[in-house]
C-alpha cells in the first residue's frame, strides 16, 4: 500500500528525513515511533502529496507521489488526521464533516450516511448540531477523525491521534483505531506513546530523521537482546557480581549476554522459567549469595530508547 | 479547475462568515451610510453649484463605490485564508483532492460576492437618494445612465476582483489577519488616485471612453493577478512556514 525507496526531505541544510526505505501493507497498522523532530510529520506529508519530496521515490497504492497528475488520485484515496485537528470552528460537527464529504465528491445520501456512522461510533452524534468549538480536545480529535473517514479512505494517516488527550479520550481513540483495523483498512500512525504503538501496531518503524529498525513489537524486542533471548534475569546479590560468578553464568548454554553493576546481575535469556535454575546454581556455585531472583521483559521502550540514544536522536 | 469544488469552499466561507458579525455589519452598513451621507452633502452643497458644475461631480461620486468595493473586500478575504491558517484548518483542507487554483478562486468567490451584493445595494441606494436631491436643481433624474452602469456593472466588479486578488496575494504571504488588511487596504490607493485625477479634472469619469480605458487595464491586472496568485500560493511553504 505504500512503498518508499531513499525518501528524503530536506529544508535547506536541515535534512528532516534521510533516505527512509519502507514498505506497508495494505490492511496492517503501521507505527512510526521517533522523538520529535525525527522526520514522522514530514513523512507523512511527503505520502500525502503535501509537501515535496527532495530525492528517492513514494508510492501510494499504484501511484507515485513525485508525479503532480497522480497527486489527485492519492489525495482521495487517503485520509488525513493531522497533529493540528484544525476543525472549522464556526462550524456545526455535521457541517464540518460534510464540507470535506463535498470536497470528497461523496454523494449526499453516502455523506449523510458516514456523518451518522462515524460519530454514532465516537459518541458525537448527539452533539452534531454544536459549533466545533465548543468541543474538548478530546470531541476535537474524534470529530478530525471522523473527517478522516468520511470518503472511506482505504489508507489513513494519523499523526499523533492521542496527544494531549486525557486518558479516557485516548482510549476511546485507541478503541476506534482497533476498530478499523478490524475493517481491514491500512493505517499509518505516528506516535509517542510506546504502549499505544505496542497494543495497536501491527507492525512498527523506529525513526529518528533515518529508519533505525522496523518490525513486529516482539521482533524489535528481540533484536535488543543480539537476538539471544527475549526476556532477561536480574539477580541481586548479597556481595559484589564478581568475575567468577560471571565467567560461571557466561558458561551456560543459550545465555545472550551477561552484564554486572554493583550487586546486579542481568542475564538475557530465550527462556528464563526454564533456565534461572542453572543460572541460580552457578552463582552459588561461584560463591554467590543470592536476595531476589526477578524475571523481567525487554520492552519496546528499551529498544526504542536504545536505538534513538545509539541513532543520534534525542 | 472544477468549479464545483471552488463552489464547495466558498459556500462553506461564505456560511462561516455570517457569523463574524462585525464582518457583516461592516460591510453591509457602510455602503447604505455612503449612499445616505453623500446625498445629504450634496443637498447641502448643490445649492451653490450651477446644474453644469453638478453633473461633473455626479459621476465622480458614483466612482466612489469601486474605492468602496476595493476597501470592504479587505477584511473578508484576508479572513478567508488567514483565518484557515489561525485555525490551523489549511492542512486537512490541502490533504483533500483540490488544487491549489480550485481552493484559491473558492476563496476569491467567497471574498468577491458579498461586498459586491453590499457595494451594488448601497449604489442603488445612492442613485437613488442623489436623483430625489438633483432633480429639483437639474430638472431631470440624473441616474442611471450608460456610464452609471458601466461604473456599477464593469468597473466595480472588476475592481473587487483586484483587490480580492491583491488580498489572497498577501493574506497567503503575512502572518496575521491585522497586518494582512492592512496591506490589502493599500489596494484602494490607485482607485483613490483616479478619483482625484477626476475631480481635479484630469480626466472625466463622466465620459464612456475614459471608463472603459480603465476597465480594459483592470482585466489585464485581474488575469495577471489570477496567475500570480496561484504561483505564490506554496502548500509547501503554508505548511512548514506559518505558527
Amino acid at each position: 500500500m505504500i512503498e518508499t525507496n531513499g525518501l528524503t526531505k530536506r529544508f535547506g541544510g536541515l535534512t528532516a528525513v534521510d533516505s527512509l526505505t519502507l514498505k506497508v501493507n495494505a490492511g496492517e497498522v503501521f507505527g512510526f515511533l521517533g522523538p520529535n523532530g525525527a522526520g514522522k510529520t514530514t513523512t507523512v506529508r511527503m505520502l500525502c502529496c503535501l509537501i515535496s519530496k527532495t530525492s528517492g521515490e513514494a508510492r501510494i497504492g499504484d501511484y507515485d507521489t513525485g508525479r503532480s497528475e497522480d497527486a489527485l488520485k492519492i489525495r482521495k484515496l487517503i485520509g488525513l488526521v493531522p497533529d493540528n485537528v484544525g476543525l472549522y470552528e464556526d462550524l456545526s460537527a455535521y457541517d464540518n464533516l460534510d464540507f470535506y464529504g463535498k470536497l470528497y465528491g461523496c454523494t449526499e445520501a453516502q455523506r449523510k450516511e458516514n456523518i451518522q456512522r462515524f460519530l454514532t461510533m465516537l459518541g458525537l452524534w448527539e452533539k452534531r448540531d454544536a459549533m466545533a468549538g465548543t468541543f474538548s480536545k478530546g470531541m476535537k480529535q474524534k470529530l478530525a477523525i471522523a473527517r478522516a473517514l468520511i470518503h472511506e479512505p482505504k489508507l489513513l494517516f494519523m499523526d499523533e491521534p492521542t496527544a494531549n488527550l486525557d486518558p479516557e479520550s485516548a482510549k476511546t481513540v485507541r478503541d476506534f483505531i482497533l476498530d478499523l483495523k478490524k475493517e481491514k483498512r491500512t493505517i499509518f500512525l505516528n506516535t509517542h506513546n510506546l504502549d499505544e504503538a505496542q497494543r495497536i501496531c501491527d507492525r512498527i518503524g523506529i525513526l529518528s530523521t533515518r529508519l533505525l529498525a522496523t518490525g513486529t513489537p516482539q521482533e524489535l524486542e528481540r533484536a535488543l537482546s543480539g537476538g539471544g533471548g527475549t526476556r532477561k534475569t536480574v539477580v541481586l546479590l548479597q556481595e559484589q557480581a564478581t568475575d567468577a560468578i560471571q565467567a560461571g553464568v557466561r558458561q551456560l548454554p543459550r545465555v545472550g549476554g551477561v552484564t554486572a553493576e554493583g550487586n546486579k546481575l542481568e542475564v538475557a535469556l530465550s527462556d528464563p522459567d526454564k533456565q534461572n535454575a542453572a543460572v541460580i546454581e552457578a552463582i552459588v556455585k561461584g560463591g554467590g549469595h543470592i536476595q531476589s531472583v526477578t524475571i523481567v521483559s525487554a520492552s519496546l521502550e528499551d529498544v526504542y530508547l536504545k536505538l534513538v540514544r545509539e541513532g543520534g536522536g534525542s | 479547475m472544477r468549479l464545483s469544488q471552488s463552489w464547495i469552499i466558498a459556500a462553506k466561507d461564505l456560511k462561516t462568515l455570517r457569523k463574524k458579525k462585525s464582518i457583516v455589519y461592516l460591510v453591509a452598513l457602510i455602503p447604505v451610510f455612503v449612499a445616505i451621507l453623500i446625498p445629504i452633502v450634496i443637498g447641502y452643497v448643490g445649492q451653490k453649484k450651477t446644474p453644469a458644475e453638478l453633473v461633473v461631480l455626479l459621476p465622480a461620486f458614483l466612482f466612489f463605490y469601486v474605492i468602496l468595493g476595493s476597501y470592504l473586500s479587505t477584511p473578508i478575504a484576508s479572513y478567508t485564508i488567514a483565518g484557515e491558517k489561525l485555525e490551523k484548518s489549511l492542512e486537512p483542507l490541502l490533504a483533500t483532492p483540490t488544487t491549489d487554483g480550485e481552493i484559491l478562486f473558492g476563496k476569491g468567490i467567497a471574498a468577491f460576492l458579498p461586498p459586491l451584493a453590499a457595494v451594488l445595494g448601497g449604489s442603488g441606494l445612492f442613485m437613488l437618494f442623489m436623483d430625489l436631491t438633483t432633480k429639483g436643481k437639474l430638472g431631470y433624474y440624473y441616474f442611471p445612465d450608460w456610464n452609471s452602469a458601466v461604473v456599477i456593472l464593469l468597473l466595480l466588479p472588476l475592481a473587487l476582483l483586484m483587490s480580492v486578488q491583491v488580498n489572497v496575494i498577501v493574506s497567503s504571504k503575512v502572518t496575521d489577519i491585522r497586518a494582512g488588511q492592512q496591506l490589502g487596504a493599500l489596494t484602494i490607493i490607485p482607485f483613490i488616485g483616479v478619483y482625484a485625477s477626476g475631480e481635479l479634472g484630469l480626466i472625466n469619469l463622466g465620459d464612456a471612453t475614459t471608463l472603459l480605458i480603465i476597465a480594459g487595464g483592470l482585466v489585464v491586472v485581474d488575469v495577471l493577478l489570477f496567475f500570480v496568485s496561484t504561483a505564490t500560493f506554496r502548500r509547501e511553504e503554508i505548511l512548514t512556514k506559518w505558527k
